[in-house]
């Protein structure tokens, strides 16, 4: 029990040993000492909750949040302590709170159990007892052997042991997994393939040793894979499982990113704790001083009782402590109890409004914008610099042949041919010569493509579907790549290779292990031996042909190959070692142009971003010339600027540091010098990986500075890491510049997960980058409607929403504040529980939700025309301490005009009614309060600039509302309750003629400085988002 | 800050939309509601829109200043301070030994009207300095035992601490601090036009002081029979220990004026909100000659039963004499202060004119 305790709180420590060991078929040795490995089952939970923890986990993840805490201490005080309020007060909004809150989680959690219990129920076949038995996906435990029909997915990581093709071979996509739609194959162990029975499996006795699950998708032992789709019916044996499998582990929830938004309300909350704190010390240190005169203590109408005159020094410490806590628990209403939920309901309401925009919709690919976390939406409004990648993000990928250079000569696509440069097509002999057929060999051997058949037919019945190829059209086969060049290039060798190689080319696609490629001369087969893949670091990928040449020396590549691919650990490192070794002495054949367009409108949305004051980066694995003229032809560099270069910083010279400084500093220090000088040239900065990295290790603070002085900064020539490297250098520099990342591949991911916001394209390069993004978005153009208009909104409503909240809880709780004054500091409330209990969850509440989700300062179209626009929010401007402290004080002020207005007015012994009668203590606190909820409410009417008919209706309706609500609250001896305070009080005032007048002019005296301010500002110093109003106003 | 999704936004399906197939089938709908495009009006603080509005409202404060000051002008009020004042003087030095609180001192204090107080005169007792507004002394009643709920009368609330029971713990009725802090000083007003005339006993009509809904809904008597005395149904209880008299007979001169329901007791439970305050205490009856008119000139004297000790608290006892308009009692605050409103909208109006006039009409300084 304890254990299994220990179990689901994840207490338990991770598995003991580095590797283990899978019994097929989970026969264990029956002899030899076997300690059973204990493997998780293979339920996939993505579920947080179930139904008997929910309570008391949600609850413990609710009160780990600050705020929160906060709440519930205050709670237990007044449960604790005789406080002015009683606990419903306080107890009543947090359980409102956390209510809200559970029922959202539980309803996200809800959605989790059906999709997993979709999966976990799903049919699957399993080897049991020498036959195939029908289970659901569940009960698949680990060293099962599992059967999984054509275009099925896998129900587990299987490690493939037999096929239905005699080879023993299977193709899968990781469409799940990765997104990645081309057919990879995967081979069988020779010795299992033959295991094609179910009877035949069962008497199968072998061991798997695997490492222990591990979240890198691409460090998989053999033939693991979970949620991928069969092309052909498989046997596999289930190693990791469940929660252990390679799909789980890497569904993990994403780093937590915090917007500049939420730092800067956590700094405020902190000042307004400050704030409550001082106040409810100098409300006790003046109880105290008033109590020490014995008039004010013990009059004789308020006499203490035995209890409290009892004092000793150890009770009269313990009273001044309940003291400070009363007052504590009486002021702890300017802590903004609601700030929290609201603003989740904002993001998580208001993120919907990117998914539904039809401007980030690409028909093409019939691909919404998509919002993998809503926590960062105003971020989008407070970039400062965009670090993008090129392929794919600014180009198309969609890679098209166009030139190649052969031993040096250079050859063009003329009419569907391949020709030397300068030859006439008609003086052509149709041959090749032996350089032009090996370089067309090399190019259409090395590379991974796969083929799929569309036809269905053509791979009923789970026939071999290479029986068929050599019969078929080229128009029926579909090339799927992990590369959109290589396509390209295949396709090139299958337009220009010579005649008749059609056939044979198509069948080299879907080359095996074990066949003999026919390629381009049917005389002159090849087998394929090895495939040393592409990465990102090497730049290159290379292929093992059987040829007969050199036997000894490829014994030993396959000897370093063979340990390297099968070693449990550092697997990566030593198939480097092993690859570096192969690929050496290598000859240059010929080199190739592959053309790749830019995208639709990249120039408009880089000159755009440039405008709203965002500096744009690019940062591409291309070389620098390449990078140079693609960064001219998309608009990032122009023409008129000032392009500086650093390039070719070796490395090498780092031994020698005087030197090297210098000569780093020669090419700036006159740019330097000019970029100070002179503030009309825009300024480009090139610089190559190599040099980045030198630079960033001796010269940080120069660099960047250089670059801060750069309109458009190009780097080339980048590792992946280094691209997330420069991010983190931004993200950490002084300023603290708010960054933001696009990409689309996997080589993207680490500087998308780096920046502020990381926005993923959806490309063609899997969905890695997605994955892992927090913004997704189907084209790079996109960005500057998701900037401009979208960041541009959620900033300015989450900001105004933020301050609105501060300031709404001063103007609460400050008149209540001043009352203490007074009453002696008896902690007496100015306004009833229920008003106190209401204030924040009813009467003021919706008009700000509203208001923060449909806000527009300007229409959208004009900001996205206007770029220069998205400069007036930048730095967190509407947040800053200034704005701060300007609502701050407003609230006070408000605080003040309500308190002492309704003090002058209602005076010390004035009567308000036309019988003579009198008002007491609760009518005056109905008073504040009244004109409190009008003025707050009002005071947002004055910010809102969008007015539709929600805000309408939730505006006079929540003034509407509280009147109806007071009406009623005070129309009822209410049964069970001690106090009848409030009865017939909000009726006894709104008799009165002079509490109308007074609530008139005292709106009125407050509203009116606010809206002088804005009068003037606007007609002075208008806001480039004010001229932009104007100019919309007088258009209208 | 945990996101609202752990999981992307995108997963949460919120129509049947994802069963839509074709090329468009992840194509979000044209609404304007999902585009962001709902019609909506957008007003403009500029100046040209605010100046119209700002002039309306200057005069719309002045006329409404004006007449509240009209109104106000004609009503009158007269404070005497009676702490010390007259024989009351010898009371308030007796009070000041605890040995005879408990025994009723009488006194008189003569005042001059110098003009008549035409119309509805009414007659408050002020305190000063009394805080009604302590919090263990406003929580010290209850409401439920007021009400006349039957088996609160004898057990009134924990609420009522210190004064729930006395030593021989039989409950106490009305419970609680406010209650027995009650004021107890009794006037008789007394009007004589010139030296010589015949002295003018004012009448006071002590009933309608207190709030409608309080008198008929909010303090009732515990019920009772036909045969029952008002005595009979607080049996088993005592009065407060302040008290001289016990509930049901707070009002020797009528029967129906005494229990929960006395006004009196009633108008003392509605605590003020500050430390100075006043009470209503009875309103001048106009049926007979000279008050038919309200109070005219002369001399008056109050009778006083002086009760209420106020040097504890360094207090100060009160008569206040007012007439009210249909807004309340005298209260120069509030025309003022329309008044000073109107006049400062007015100079800010104009200055937002002459700016608007010097920077350009339609502030030309936007158009960069």
């Amino acid at each position: 029990m304890l254990r299994w305790t220990r179990q689901q709180l994840g207490f338990d420590p991770p598995h003991q040993s580095d590797t283990r060991t899978v019994y097929v078929a989970n026969r264990f040795p029956q002899h030899g000492h076997y300690i059973p490995q204990r493997f998780a089952d293979n339920r996939i939970i993505s579920s947080k909750y179930t139904i008997w923890n929910f309570v008391p986990k949600n609850l413990f993840e609710q009160f780990r949040r600050i705020a929160n805490f906060y709440f519930i201490i205050i709670f237990l005080v007044q449960l604790m302590i005789d406080t002015p309020t009683s606990p419903v007060t306080s107890g009543l909004p947090l359980f409102f709170v956390i209510t809200v809150t559970a029922i959202k989680q539980g309803y996200e959690d809800w959605l989790r159990h059906n999709a997993d219990n979709e999966v976990n129920g799903a049919p699957v076949f399993v080897v049991r007892s020498g036959s195939l038995v029908q289970t659901r996906s569940k009960n698949i435990r680990v060293g099962d052997i599992v059967r999984v029909a054509k275009d099925e997915t896998f129900p587990a990581d299987l490690v493939l042991l037999s096929s239905d093709r005699s080879e023993g071979t299977c193709h899968i996509t990781t469409a799940s997994l990765d997104g990645e739609t081309n057919l990879k194959t995967h081979f069988s162990v020779a010795e299992t393939s033959v295991c094609q029975s179910g009877s035949r499996l069962e008497s199968l006795q072998a061991v798997v040793e695997c490492q222990q699950p591990d979240p890198d998708l691409y460090s998989t032992i053999g033939d693991s894979s979970l949620l991928i789709i069969a092309v052909c019916t498989t046997a596999g044996v289930a190693v990791y499982t469940g929660m252990e499998s390679k799909m789980a582990l890497n569904y993990k929830c994403k780093s937590q990113k915090r917007s500049a938004v939420e730092k800067s309300m956590n700094t405020f909350l902190i000042i307004y704790l400050c704030i409550l704190l001082f106040e409810a010390v100098l409300s006790t240190i003046l109880k105290y001083a008033w109590q020490a005169e014995n008039q004010w203590d013990e009059p004789f109408y308020n006499q203490k009782t035995e209890q409290e005159k009892n004092s000793n020094p150890f009770l009269q410490i313990l009273k001044f402590i309940s003291d400070f806590l009363a007052f504590l628990v009486l002021y702890n209403y300017i802590i903004p109890i609601s700030l929290y939920v609201t603003v989740e309901m904002q993001k998580f309401l208001g993120s919907f409004f990117i998914g539904w925009d039809l401007d980030l919709y690409h028909e093409e690919s019939d691909q919404k914008a998509q919002v993998n976390t809503s926590d960062l939406n105003e971020e989008l409004g407070q970039v400062e610099y965009v670090f993008t990648d090129k392929t794919g993000t600014l180009t198309e990928n969609e890679m098209y042949f166009r030139e190649c250079s052969i031993n040096g000569i250079k050859y063009q696509e003329l009419n569907g041919r391949l020709v030397p440069e300068g030859v006439m097509e008609d003086t052509l002999d149709g041959s090749n010569t032996g350089d032009e057929l090996l370089f067309l060999k090399a190019v259409a051997l090395c590379h991974t493509v796969q083929i799929s058949y569309d036809q269905p037919d053509s791979m009923g019945g789970g026939g071999d579907p290479f029986s068929h190829a050599n019969g078929f059209s080229s128009g029926t086969m579909e090339y799927y790549a992990s590369s959109p060049d290589e396509k390209a290039l295949v396709e090139a060798t299958k337009r220009y290779g010579p005649p008749g190689t059609l056939k044979v080319v198509s069948a080299v696609l879907g080359r095996n292990i074990d066949d003999h490629i026919p390629l381009i001369f049917p005389h002159d087969p090849y087998k394929l031996l090895h495939v040393l893949e592409f990465d990102a670091n090497r730049r290159r990928m290379s292929v093992i042909l059987d040829g007969e040449e050199h036997p000894e020396s490829y014994a030993e590549v396959e000897r370093r190959l063979g340990a390297a691919r099968t070693a449990l650990q550092h697997r990566d490192e030593r198939l480097q070692e092993a690859f570096a070794f192969i690929e050496r002495d290598l000859q240059l054949l010929g080199a190739t142009g592959v053309e790749d367009r830019l995208q639709d409108k990249v120039q408009e949305t880089i000159e755009a971003l440039r405008l709203a004051g965002i500096k744009v980066w690019v940062l591409t694995g291309d070389k620098h010339e390449t990078a140079v003229s693609v960064s001219l032809s998309c608009g990032h560099f122009h023409r008129t600027m000032n392009i500086l270069e650093l390039l070719q910083q070796r490395t090498d010279n780092e031994s020698t540091g005087r030197p090297l400084m210098s000569c780093l500093m020669d090419p700036f220090l006159p740019s330097l010098l000019r970029i100070n000088d002179d503030h009309v040239i825009q300024h480009g900065l090139v610089v190559d990986g190599a040099s980045l990295s030198l630079a960033l290790r001796q010269h940080e603070k120069l660099f960047m500075d250089v670059c801060k002085n750069c309109s458009a900064v190009l780097c080339c020539r980048m590792a992946p890491l280094q691209k997330a490297k420069v991010v983190h250098l931004f993200k950490t520099s002084p300023e603290r510049p708010i960054t933001l990342a696009i990409g689309d591949g996997a080589n993207d991911v680490s500087m998308i997960q780096e920046a502020h916001v990381g926005i993923g394209i959806m490309g063609k390069e899997g969905r890695q980058a997605v994955r892992n993004s927090d913004y997704a978005i189907a084209r790079f153009k996109f960005l500057s409607k998701l900037l401009l208009v979208h960041g541009h909104f959620y900033y300015i409503r989450i900001a105004h929403l933020v301050q609105y909240f501060f300031y709404k809880n001063v103007c609460f709780i400050t008149p209540q504040f001043l009352y203490q004054f007074f009453c002696l500091f008896s902690q007496q409330t100015l306004y009833d529980g229920a008003y106190l209990t209401l204030y924040n969850i009813f009467f003021t509440s919706l008009p700000i939700l509203v208001y923060s989700l449909f806000e527009q300062l300007v229409h959208p179209h004009v900001l996205q025309t206007k770029p220069a626009l998205y400069r007036d929010i930048s730095r967190n401007s509407l947040l800053s301490f200034r704005t701060f402290l300007y609502w701050t004080l407003l609230g006070f002020c408000h605080a003040f005009i309500f308190f002492f207005g309704s003090y002058a007015l209602i005076g010390e012994d004035t009567s308000l009614n036309g019988n003579g009668q009198m008002f007491g203590n609760w009518t005056f606190g109905t008073l504040v309060y009244t004109v409190m909820v009008i003025t707050v409410t009002l005071q947002l009417a004055l910010e809102t600039h969008y007015w539709t008919w929600m805000n309408h209706f939730v505006t006079w309706g929540s003034i509407t509302f509280y009147f109806i609500f007071s009406l009623f609250y005070g129309g009822i001896i209410w049964p069970f309750v001690q106090t009848q305070d409030m009865y017939f009080v909000f009726v006894q005032l709104l008799s009165s003629g002079s509490a109308w007048f007074t609530i008139i002019i005292i709106i009125v005296t407050c509203l009116f400085p606010d809206m002088l301010k804005k009068v003037l500002y606007r007609h002075l110093h208008p806001t480039g988002t004010q001229k932009n109003q104007r100019a919309i106003y007088d258009l209208a | 800050m945990q996101g609202l999704l752990g999981k992307p936004l995108g997963r949460v399906h919120w129509s049947n939309k994802a069963a839509k197939t074709g090329p468009l089938a992840h194509r979000p709908d044209n609404s304007a509601f999902m585009q962001q495009r709902l019609p909506a009006w957008s007003p403009m603080l500029t100046t040209s829109t605010v100046l119209p509005f700002m002039y309306c409202m200057a005069v719309l404060c002045l006329v409404v200043g004006v007449s509240l000051l009209i109104t106000v002008q004609g009503t009158q009020e007269m404070k005497l301070d009676y702490t010390e004042a007259g024989t009351c003087n010898n009371c308030f030095q007796s009070l000041k030994n605890v040995s005879n609180a408990g025994k009723s001192c009488s006194c008189r204090v003569v005042f001059t009207l110098e003009h008549e107080f035409k119309g509805d005169v009414f007659f408050y007792y002020g305190l000063q300095n009394f805080h009604q507004n302590l919090r263990k002394y406003m929580d010290s009643r209850d409401d439920a035992q007021m009400v006349g709920r039957k088996q609160n009368l004898k057990n009134p609330s924990s609420y009522c601490e210190p004064y729930i029971r006395d030593e021989k713990d039989v409950p106490i009725a009305p419970c609680g601090a406010v209650a027995n802090s009650m004021f107890n000083d009794s006037f008789a007003l007394q009007y004589q036009g010139q030296p010589g005339d015949p002295i003018n006993t004012v009448p006071l009509y002590r009933k309608g002081i207190a709030w409608y809904t309080d008198e008929n809904v909010k303090f009732r008597n515990p019920p009772k029979n036909k045969s029952q005395t008002l005595a009979q149904v607080f049996e088993g209880t005592t009065s407060p220990p302040y008290w001289q008299k016990p509930v049901y007979l707070l009002d020797p001169l009528d029967a129906t004026n005494n229990g929960f329901i006395n006004e009196d007791l009633i108008v003392w439970m509605r605590e003020a909100a500050f430390p100075n305050f006043k009470k209503l205490y009875g309103v001048l009856v106009r049926t007979q000659e000279p008050f038919t008119n309200g109070l005219p000139a002369g001399n008056y004297s109050i009778d006083i039963v002086y009760n209420f000790p106020v040097q504890y608290f360094k207090g100060r006892k009160q008569v206040v004499l007012s007439t009210v308009t249909w807004f309340g009692g005298q209260n120069r605050f509030l025309p003022i202060a329309y008044l000073v409103t109107s006049g400062l909208v007015f100079i800010i109006a104009i200055f937002l004119t002459v700016i608007w006039w010097k920077f350009g009409k339609d502030a030309k300084n936007m158009n960069e």
